[in-house]
């Protein structure tokens, strides 16, 4: 704020405080000072009901300056006034260091013993698993649920079923840079309906869902030409890629026909946003650690 | 004066009264309106592109600010959860601001980048097909509805003449920008970018 306005609060606020007392002191020395020499206002209600023009009652009064002497006080201590920054130094960015200070002065020896702590001990310490609980319930359930166990197209983190690996180095990296898993659309390379009716149906047999009959069979060449680089040839998946385990029972888009044929057709485009700039490194590795610990009790 | 005079003129009461509280505003609002601190825009902080102004409006249109406050706190409860508080520096091209009073939900200054755009999209579309415990309300008619290209423009131009600094480029590609989007792609993109400028931390 320039000096101009800094003056211009200052001097707005100190007359209308002196404005405040002066209309009190004026107004109370107007009309009868006791109740005994009360006029009445002239209403007249129901006949004979009257309205005496008392004195305003004296704690009313009290409380008046009370709250002027008040003001007074707020304007010495706190930053009111404008030119002046209050003899408490109170800022509410100071308050805000404080109250980060103190909250790093509690926790940071937690944090700290945490993240020299071994990854597998971390996992199985009831203490970060607390920790680790809170953390996820902040940060994590709006995809993957309140009970880790995901939706569809979010995956379920108490399974054993690892998308991008179940090592410390790759949930951590999931967690920090994201991670994003592009299925293409099939629907143009596999040629039409059959196509990709055929494709379906290889694709549900690989985990028993189906048998496959010959028709779904002439689909195994396309699946190695253009399924494999990520899925392998076998359909059971590359961690290093994202690339989804084709022969288990989870079944992240969901294992029906029309979900399956939905994900050929169109694609899908999963997208877990990175959260190390939020989390930072120490809390990281505790909800590393604890969603490494979900499945572990499986 | 008895107060009488005053109580039974409701024109001079009238008078007394929007002075009495024309000092508040004189004291406490226009030296805010002439600080820089308030006025002038953060570091990083842009107006809105055509598409996320168009979604902007959506926002508003659909009261998302009853719900929603796009207001971080200097707090560590709330900077811990949401990430850094707001400053007035990054409202600037806020026409009207969205900080609301009220988080039925939870704050929105942060949310860009915090989830995938397609977990907003079904999101908005069913809430509860995402998160069971949610009590917000689906909005799936935003899929449905187009944005209209001349009206971004006009409201493009209308904003430059509030002080906001479009290019002449912006404006003249205002239209196409949207052109064929959604209100829900307009949404999305406006959430998805809600405070990435102000995301650094640690």
């Amino acid at each position: 704020m320039t000096a101009f306005w800094a003056w211009f609060v200052a001097a707005g606020t100190v007359i209308f405080v002196i404005y405040c007392i002066w209309l009190i002191t004026w107004s109370a020395k107007q009309g009868p000072t006791n109740k005994e020499d009360a006029d009445l206002v002239g209403h007249k209600w129901d006949g004979d009901l009257e309205e005496l023009n008392n004195p305003a009652p004296k704690w009313w009064l009290y409380l008046y300056f009370g709250t002027i002497v008040w003001a007074l006080g707020y304007l010495v201590f706190y930053p009111g006034i404008g030119i002046f920054e209050g003899t408490l130094g109170w800022s509410k960015y100071g308050q805000y260091e404080e109250e980060m200070q103190a909250a790093a002065d509690r926790y940071e020896p937690i944090y700290a013993r945490f993240a020299e702590m071994d990854f597998d001990v971390l996992a199985q310490d009831p203490d970060a698993q607390q920790l680790g609980k809170s953390l996820f319930a902040s940060y994590c359930t709006t995809c993957h649920g309140s009970d880790a166990r995901g939706a569809a197209g979010y995956p379920n983190l108490t399974d054993n079923d690892w998308i991008w690996g179940d090592t410390e180095a790759a949930i951590t990296t999931t967690i920090r840079q994201g991670r994003n898993s592009i299925m293409p659309s099939l629907a143009a390379a596999l040629g039409g309906d059959a196509g990709v009716d055929n494709m379906v149906n290889y694709v549900r047999s690989l985990s028993g869902l189906v048998e496959a009959d010959n028709a779904a069979m002439t689909a195994q060449p396309m699946f190695v030409a253009l399924c494999s680089a990520c899925h392998m040839p076998d359909g059971t998946g590359n961690q290093v890629l994202g690339g989804l385990n084709l022969t288990d029972d989870t079944w992240l888009y969901g294992s029906s026909e029309d979900a399956v044929r939905s994900t050929i057709v169109n694609g899908r485009n999963g997208v877990m946003p990175a959260h190390g700039d939020l989390l930072g490194d120490k809390k990281t590795k505790i909800l590393a650690a604890y969603i490494s610990s979900l499945s572990a009790a499986q | 004066m008895r107060h009488e005079v005053i109580e039974k003129s409701v024109n001079l009461m009238m008078v007394l009264i929007v002075i009495a509280i024309s000092i508040g505003g004189l004291v406490e609002i226009i030296p805010l309106m002439m600080s820089a601190d308030a006025t002038d825009p953060d570091e990083n902080i842009a107006p809105y592109s055509a598409l996320r102004l168009a979604g902007r409006d959506v926002y508003v249109r659909e009261g998302c600010y009853g719900c929603h406050s796009q207001m971080i706190r200097p707090f560590r409860s709330e900077t811990e959860r949401y990430g850094p508080y707001t400053t007035a520096g990054e409202t600037v091209y806020d026409r009207p601001f969205q900080f609301g009073s009220k988080r039925t939900g939870p704050d929105l200054a942060r949310v860009g980048g915090r989830y995938s755009d397609e977990w907003q999209r079904l999101h908005l579309m069913d809430p509860r097909a995402l998160v069971p415990e949610s009590n917000m309300p689906g909005y799936p008619w935003l899929a449905d509805r187009k944005i209209d290209p001349e009206l971004i423009t006009s409201k493009l131009k209308a904003l430059r003449l509030l002080g906001d600094p479009y290019t002449d480029e912006q404006i003249a590609s205002a239209a196409a920008e949207v052109d064929g989007k959604t209100e829900m792609d307009a949404v999305i993109a406006y959430l998805q970018e809600l405070g990435t400028n102000r995301r650094a931390r640690r």
